[in-house]
């Protein structure tokens, strides 16, 4: 009788509980531990560039907005609330009273004073300081053309006031400010070690809802909570791994083992098979493949015969078949491309327009007519050129797959190249070659991440093209205040690309993984869902729960 | 030795200054003002030949200097934190090529020609054949997944060295039986071994005292290059089953083209060879008396 009164009584307080999932199901040992991919460069927030060390520094850290978990959106975080001025160039940002380090020192707007010059300043030489350049003098202090870094356009107004003039209005910055970049880092810490080695195991004080407690080369990173965090209420976790593994065939056997909850990747040969169970059974599915900021694409160079014309980067582009490398090589849940931007991505979505999933009749007929404008009729005479890529196993099942396309549908031999990493990379710089793999994974939420590239000069524009056009509709975009205004002229910047065929889109990137059904998240609303991805591939643990 | 490490750091610092790329390069451009100031913190805007001045000045006092790539930490203290971890699989690797490799190789030579002669050469057969990258997964699969007798990677308890062990060590046991059963073989066919089996002596005897030094000569010669060869091993079983040891920064040192860890662990693994021939040399001259008397 008294089991049953007690069962009755846990009953009782699951049916409290208004969530799909009741608290009487959280596991009791609330450990999770992660694939995290390569062994973090390191975890200074202000100059690392990695997505292993953003997966850490997110949990160690917090900006003055933080992430929704799911759609990424900026929340409130060590700023509590904002203000932004008529012409949007002025951010008046009211931070939380009971700021505190983990070690609990207190924090107040002059640390992220601090740590913005720091991040900026060019014997820190970060690489991503131009996540800064929207502040105003951003730029010129990086580049040492203003050596006084109160010229900065960020101000302590008052212990709890901080005040950010921008460049220019920069729609996406509420977003930038809760990249970590624009994280802030303890000063007294920082000094206390001169600069070096403060990240270290032992030494390392954040804000975040995470601190560092372990860092073993190549073993893992172990996190607990922060007790100083002015959210910690809201955390479950009590102590999280991320461990660093290369190898996705030896992450996946410790996942299936239960020695990870989590994995960054899954071995492409098994995703139909995980594909399959998940179908079979989808309450209890581990695989997952979420949309990604991300494209993966040929470029063209535009500066060399043959790909010099359009005609023919038109009509290479018209004969490969997108869904066929997706469904039969790629084999990740990826959607096949027909722009460069990926759908979706702040409200923008490229039409389609003349490239198909697979080349119809008709596309073949118009590659094989533009083939034969540029001179080459059946590939006749069409010169031996190669297509570069990085090596990799899946980029050349791929590279060979497209090789074979262009030889069924437009007659021509093109060679297939790869090249090491850096010395891909060198190539492609140098602009010598005439195809090669690439892809583009999105900094921020807004078409610009993209469609910036490819402006004049562009540090990333490797394909020689230029179009005067082009950097006028980007510029325009930058300028303008209304949201669907912005969009209409980086749809038109977009036509500028596509209808060049500068870069022959391929397909839009999906992050893969394999996550127990144990791992539940909580929403902001504080209401238990399953777990899911988002488009930048954050993991926030401070909404993360294990269940039983 | 001085003179080898010299010439070896030497050439290892142009080498990896030669291969295109650079530490810092990246898919994402960097604005070429942000690159100057990367390239001034690591002195790579200074000529090489300056840059050549700094590294030896800090290596005559053994200091690596920092690593490129992993920012906060210094060679020294990479090879120091993962040294242990490698040491430790290595010496596992060898145990188990040896204690099976001398085992199955002396039981081979025992009664050639019969089941105790064709059970471990064909074993030892397949493990020369068989690559670790192989072995591996396929022990993860029998030992860890299925039976769940092991973790399938990490190396938190002492059980997880076993598999690890046991892959690195396996083609080296294998090469150390067919040598060792040579060995004696060749031995036992000796006139000394005829005179000792005609003045009555035990087989086991025999075996034991009189043909054992001569039986495992070639193999200790071949000690040395086991040593090299489960050094350059440890690399892929580092890999397969995700131990924090120095291999794995081996290559991937050349790849990201740290070129302070590049040539740090070069060294490192260059010291450690010349040891071990050191070492093979003086068990040698131990072992076989005509050495000695020369």
């Amino acid at each position: 009788m008294k089991k049953l009164i007690f069962k009755f009584s846990i009953l009782l307080t699951c049916l409290a509980f208004v969530s799909p999932v009741c608290e009487a199901q959280l596991a009791v040992e609330q450990e999770i531990r992660i694939g995290n991919g390569t062994e973090p460069r390191e975890l200074d927030p202000a100059t690392s560039t990695g997505v292993p060390e953003s997966h850490i520094e997110d949990n160690l850290f917090e900006g003055l907005c933080s992430y929704d978990p799911f759609t990424l959106k900026p929340l409130p975080g060590a700023a509590e609330s904002w203000q932004i001025s008529a012409d949007a160039k002025v951010y008046t940002f009211k931070l939380r009273k009971n700021l505190k380090w983990s070690d609990g020192k207190k924090l107040d707007a002059n640390d992220f004073v601090y740590a913005w010059r720091r991040a900026l300043a060019p014997e820190t030489a970060s690489e991503y300081a131009y996540q800064l350049y929207y502040i105003k003098n951003g730029e010129a202090f990086n580049k040492s053309k203003i050596k006084d870094a109160t010229q900065l356009g960020v101000v302590a107004k008052d212990a709890h006031t901080l005040v950010v003039t921008l460049e220019k209005p920069t729609p996406y910055f509420l977003n930038l400010t809760s990249f970590h970049t624009l994280y802030p880092v303890p000063r007294h810490v920082i000094e206390k070690h001169k600069g070096q080695g403060w990240t270290k195991e032992g030494n390392m004080v954040s804000n975040g809802p995470f601190k560092l407690v372990e860092w073993r080369l190549n073993k893992h990173i172990k996190l607990v909570p922060n007790p100083h965090y002015w959210d910690k209420d809201r955390i479950k976790i009590k102590t999280a791994y991320f461990m660093p593994i290369e190898n996705e065939n030896t992450e996946e056997r410790a996942f299936i083992s239960g020695q990870l909850h989590m994995t960054a990747t899954v071995p492409s040969i098994k995703i139909p098979h995980y594909q399959k169970l998940k179908k079979r059974d989808p309450k209890n599915a581990v695989y997952h493949s979420d949309p990604m900021l991300g494209t993966y694409f040929y470029r063209f160079n535009v500066t060399k015969k043959p790909t010099d014309d359009k005609r023919v980067r038109r009509a290479l582009s018209l004969a490969i078949d997108r869904r066929l490398i997706v469904d039969k090589i790629a084999r990740g849940g990826q959607m096949p491309a027909w722009s460069f931007v990926p759908p979706d991505t702040a409200g923008y979505t490229y039409p389609r327009t003349f490239l198909n999933e697979s080349p119809t009749e008709k596309d073949l007929a118009t590659a094989k007519r533009l083939m034969k404008e540029a001179g080459y009729p059946n590939g006749k005479g069409f010169p031996k050129i190669d297509l570069l890529y990085n090596t990799s196993e899946g980029h050349k099942k791929i590279a060979v797959a497209i090789q074979q396309m262009w030889k069924k549908h437009l007659g021509i031999e093109i060679g297939i190249l790869n090249q090491e990493w850096k010395v891909f990379l060198n190539t492609v710089r140098a602009l010598n070659y005439n195809i090669s793999r690439a892809g583009w994974i999105g900094d921020y939420l807004d078409p610009n991440t993209f469609l910036d590239m490819y402006v004049t000069g562009g540090g990333n524009n490797d394909l020689g093209w230029s179009n005067k056009k082009y950097d006028q509709y980007i510029r325009k975009a930058a300028a303008e205040l209304d949201h669907a205004k912005r969009l209409q002229y980086f749809r038109q910047a977009e036509d500028l690309l596509m209808e060049d065929m500068a870069v022959m889109p391929i397909y839009y990137y999906t992050n893969n993984s394999l996550v127990s059904p144990k791992v539940k998240m909580y929403g902001v609303d504080g209401k238990l869902r399953d777990w899911a991805g988002n488009l930048s591939d954050r993991i926030l643990l401070k909404y993360y729960v294990m269940t039983k | 030795m001085v003179p080898v490490l010299f010439i070896l750091a030497t050439l290892a610092f142009f080498f990896v200054r030669i291969a295109p790329g650079g530490p810092f390069d990246t898919d994402k451009a960097i604005p070429p003002e942000i690159f100057k100031n990367i390239q001034a913190k690591y002195h790579l805007d200074k000529p090489l030949y300056v840059q050549y001045g700094y590294y030896l000045a800090d290596l005559v006092q053994g200091d690596l200097g920092p690593s490129f790539r992993y920012a906060s930490r210094t060679v020294n203290e990479i090879i120091a934190e993962t040294l242990p971890v490698s040491a430790q699989l290595g010496l596992g690797g060898m145990l188990f090529a040896l204690l099976i490799g001398f085992s199955s190789g002396m039981m081979a030579a025992s009664r050639p020609n019969s089941w105790r002669d064709y059970v471990p050469m064909g074993m030892s057969l397949l493990g020369v054949c068989l690559p670790s990258f192989a072995i591996g997964p396929l022990l993860v699969l029998l030992f860890a997944l299925h039976l769940g007798w092991f973790n399938t990677s990490g190396w938190n308890e002492w059980k997880d060295m076993v598999l690890p062990s046991v892959t690195l060590g396996i083609m080296y046991a294998a090469y150390f039986s067919r040598l060792v059963r040579v060995g004696f073989l060749d031995i036992l066919h000796q006139d000394f071994i005829k005179t000792a089996k005609s003045k009555g002596l035990s087989g086991f005897k025999i075996f034991f005292r009189h043909a054992f030094k001569g039986g495992v000569l070639p193999a200790t010669t071949f000690a040395s290059i086991a040593t090299a060869g489960i050094l350059s091993g440890s690399l892929v079983v580092e890999t397969i089953f995700n131990i924090p040891g120095l291999g794995r920064f081996f290559v991937q040192s050349a790849l990201n083209r740290d070129y302070t860890l590049v040539i740090g662990t070069t060294l490192f693994f260059a010291v450690i060879l010349s040891f071990m021939f050191l070492l093979a040399d003086i068990i040698y001259v131990y072992l076989d008396p005509r050495v000695r008397h020369d």
